[in-house]
């Protein structure tokens, strides 16, 4: 560990314990209550310690490592703490890979520690053995292991401030059961700066005196918001910059409810399934002021024609993201926290409301082409945003959302919406189907004073369905909407779009719902009847523990608005 | 266009580090010419010095990439007429009088006489080794192997050094800021 700059001066008075013990110490020094987590052999020790602090550490149980992994990101994506997830070497690590890729695109900041195998067996194909740090380089921020007990609090420390500084994300911590059992003096020192390693880089002054005269003399600019403004806790600093730009603010699918769904400035999502106005208009744009996001393809369509006419302001605490898809303009690297003031006290106090009711005119020619008949459809079965609608109107705006990934993620990112920040958990950047139970887990544990609404597809649910056992033993309140159509529905909306309707194997025949929930002790009902929907919805708000409320919806829906994949966004179509 | 680059890596020396800036290459499909590392002037900090053919943006690109990594500390660009560069090769051929010749007019070291081969050492550019290896080859090259480019900035200016004083300010810094945030909490 001499790579940190941390300060560690060991004493003769420093409490001798095993490497266990002060693993666990080290998490409760970083703030850390809960720990998602399975055990296996190599992670024994840990758990063995982890038995005399139930007092003052809660564990949550998971059926599968993956769920773990997710469990963790809804807690943190909530409560902006950084996720603790312990599982064991081997398959246990193996299985936590998707979750950590997943994290890695989203920038949650995670812990994991693996338990390895004895450091004199590494590298003999031993039991459970696998090279976990090699495995997991392409899928995390940092990763290291520790074969000396002496190492633990140290790179636990490390761990840490690399995992929730910067641009947070997933860390890797593999440690050895002999570091595990050894005996060391315990000291502990928080790391706060490592050589090597500028989380977060500092803004040029001339670019910030640039970006406001950019600001102040464009006509048509549109702010584009990501999760770094909910990263960074910034919603106020953005505010502050947008009650005296004047200007009209678009959000990514992460960046929804850093700004309130309701704002007068607020004209929607951007992207393939975002709304009209900030896709259509992306080309009479003549500034975009990106602030915390990176230009996802999904956002973007196709870069080439992507704010062809505007000048790009970007924000960014990551320099390896300005200029990586859309070229910016005036480059801004920092902390949206700190750079945002620092244009905001810059620029002069406008009025955009002209250019902002372009983007109402376009709110209603979509509401005429797809809103109404997606939210309020007269005849056939339940719609999937009639559905999101429903439950979005039972907590008035005001739940947390947790999604899965594919057309419900979509529904409900478009008709959920949002009044505080912090209120959605979905999975972005890697498109991972089954985040969302596990998800919805951590979420509720995380932000145990809020109410936590997962939407999820039959295909999603079944991916990772045996965390409703974990549901069952810990006692989470999760109320989960299943909404089935009996299809990978995204995957066949595409089928039916671009591959002449060949659905192949998207078509599910689906378990009965109805026992797997109530085989976990989790409350059910099933509605297929428009006129049952908001009691069936009440009953679910009403339950007092977690609930699987089944929506059998319309079997081939499509999610529109849409920007066909790679197409520039004002292609977007209403079908 | 797509020209050569020499990109320099300064790093902490961390086990696994090759193959995370190797990575950084291999998922964009940008060919590494060659790739050399050694410890730096400075103790403990470890310098990589990879040769790539690539464009403008693609290079500024790959570089960001590779000093997000945590234990990267920094990472130049140079294009060739900013550095002082070489390789060295060694040649092991079978002995005879026009090797012999090729040897004395080509300026290279002799490292080992046998009766039956010699092997030389010649030190320059690629293009260099590579002319002398040809001009070998119909005598019977038996080995022949070329290292990486190493390569020394022209500037007269040392960033690294600029770098890690910078650090120590920033670093000086956290700490004020954390000790100000520990006292007030």
């Amino acid at each position: 560990m001499n790579t940190s700059t941390s300060d560690a001066r060991q004493t003769a008075s420093d409490p001798c314990m095993s490497g266990s013990q002060a693993l666990i110490e080290s998490f409760l020094i970083e703030g850390v209550d809960t720990i998602f987590g399975y055990p296996g052999g190599a992670i024994i020790p840990v758990y063995d310690t982890l038995y005399d602090y139930r007092d003052r550490l809660r564990h949550i149980l998971v059926r599968h490592e993956q769920g773990a992994v997710h469990a963790a990101q809804g807690y943190a994506r909530v409560s902006g703490r950084v996720g603790v997830c312990l599982v064991t070497s081997g398959p246990g690590a193996t299985n936590t890979v998707t979750g950590l890729a997943d994290a890695l695109m989203d920038s949650t900041p995670l812990v994991l520690v693996t338990g390895q195998v004895g450091s004199s067996l590494l590298g003999t194909d031993a039991f459970q053995e696998t090279n976990f740090v090699g495995i997991t380089q392409a899928v995390t921020k940092w990763n290291c292991q520790v074969k000396r007990t002496e190492d633990i609090p140290g790179a636990i420390a490390k761990a840490f401030y690399i995992a929730r500084s910067g641009r947070p994300g997933p860390v890797v911590v593999d440690i050895t059961k002999d570091a595990q059992c050894g005996m060391a003096p315990f000291h502990y020192d928080k790391i706060t700066a490592i050589r090597s390693y500028i989380p977060v880089p500092d803004p040029d002054p001339e670019r910030l005196d640039e970006a406001a005269r950019l600001i102040d003399n464009a006509r048509h600019p549109l702010v584009m918001v990501g999760q770094g403004v909910i990263l960074g806790n910034a919603e106020k600093e953005l505010q502050a910059f947008l009650e005296k730009s004047g200007m009209p603010v678009a959000s990514t699918l992460l960046g929804l409810s850093s700004v309130p769904s309701d704002s007068p400035q607020y004209v929607g999502m951007l992207g393939m399934h975002g709304n009209y106005g900030p896709n259509i208009l992306n080309r009479d744009c003549d500034l975009i002021v990106a602030v915390g996001m990176r230009f996802d393809d999904r956002v973007t369509g196709s870069p080439a024609h992507f704010a062809e006419n505007a000048k790009v302001i970007h924000l960014e605490i990551d320099p390896a993201e300005i200029g990586k898809i859309i070229p910016a303009d005036v480059p801004v690297a920092g902390d949206v926290r700190e750079t945002l003031p620092m244009i905001t006290e810059r620029i002069a106090r406008r009025d955009h409301s002209d250019w902002i009711a372009q983007f109402r005119k376009c709110d209603r020619v979509e509401y005429d082409a797809v809103i109404r008949r997606a939210i309020h459809p007269e005849s056939g079965h339940i719609r999937m945003g009639e559905a999101v609608d429903t439950v979005a109107r039972a907590y008035d705006n005001d739940a947390v959302l947790v999604t899965d990934v594919g057309q419900q993620q979509m529904f409900a990112a478009r008709y959920f919406g949002f009044r505080r920040t912090r209120s959605i958990v979905t999975s972005g950047g890697l498109g991972t189907m089954g985040f969302g139970l596990p998800a919805a887990i951590g979420a509720k544990l995380g932000a145990p004073e809020r109410d936590v609404v997962l939407f999820a597809g039959d295909g999603g649910l079944q991916m990772t369905i045996q965390e409703l056992a974990t549901i069952h033993q810990s006692q989470v309140p999760v109320k989960i909407v299943l909404l089935n159509n009996s299809f990978l529905g995204m995957v066949r909306q595409w089928q039916e779009l671009f591959y002449h309707s060949r659905y192949s194997f998207t078509h599910m025949v689906n378990p009965d719902f109805a026992f797997i929930a109530r085989g976990n002790g989790i409350g059910y009902r099933c509605v297929e009847r428009r006129e049952e929907l908001a009691e069936a919805v009440a009953e679910m708000k009403a339950a007092s523990g977690a609930f699987l409320l089944e929506v059998r919806v319309e079997s081939e829906e499509n999610v529109f608005p849409m920007v066909p994949a790679g197409a520039p966004v004002s292609e977007i179509r209403f079908e | 266009m797509e020209q050569e680059y020499i990109i320099t890596v300064f790093s902490e020396n961390k086990v696994g580090l090759l193959s995370q800036i190797t990575t950084v290459f291999t998922c964009r499909s940008v060919n590494i010419e060659s790739l050399t590392t050694s410890e730096s002037a400075i103790h403990g900090i470890h310098k990589f010095t990879i040769v790539v053919r690539t464009s403008p943006e693609r290079v500024d690109q790959l570089v960001r990439q590779v000093e997000k990594r945590v234990d990267v500390l920094r990472t130049f660009v140079y294009t060739p007429d900013e550095v002082v560069q070489q390789e060295i090769a060694l040649y092991k051929v079978t002995r005879s009088r026009n090797v012999e010749r090729l040897v004395r007019d080509h300026n290279v070291r002799i490292l080992e006489i046998d009766p039956d081969y010699i092997v030389v050492e010649k030190t320059g550019h690629k293009a260099e080794t590579q002319a002398l290896f040809e001009l070998l080859q119909p005598y019977g090259v038996q080995q022949f192997v070329r290292s990486g480019t190493v390569a020394v900035s022209k500037s007269q200016r040392e960033r690294l050094n600029e770098y890690l004083e910078e650090f120590e300010r920033r670093y000086k810094r956290e700490k004020e800021k954390h000790a100000t945030n520990t006292k007030n909490s």
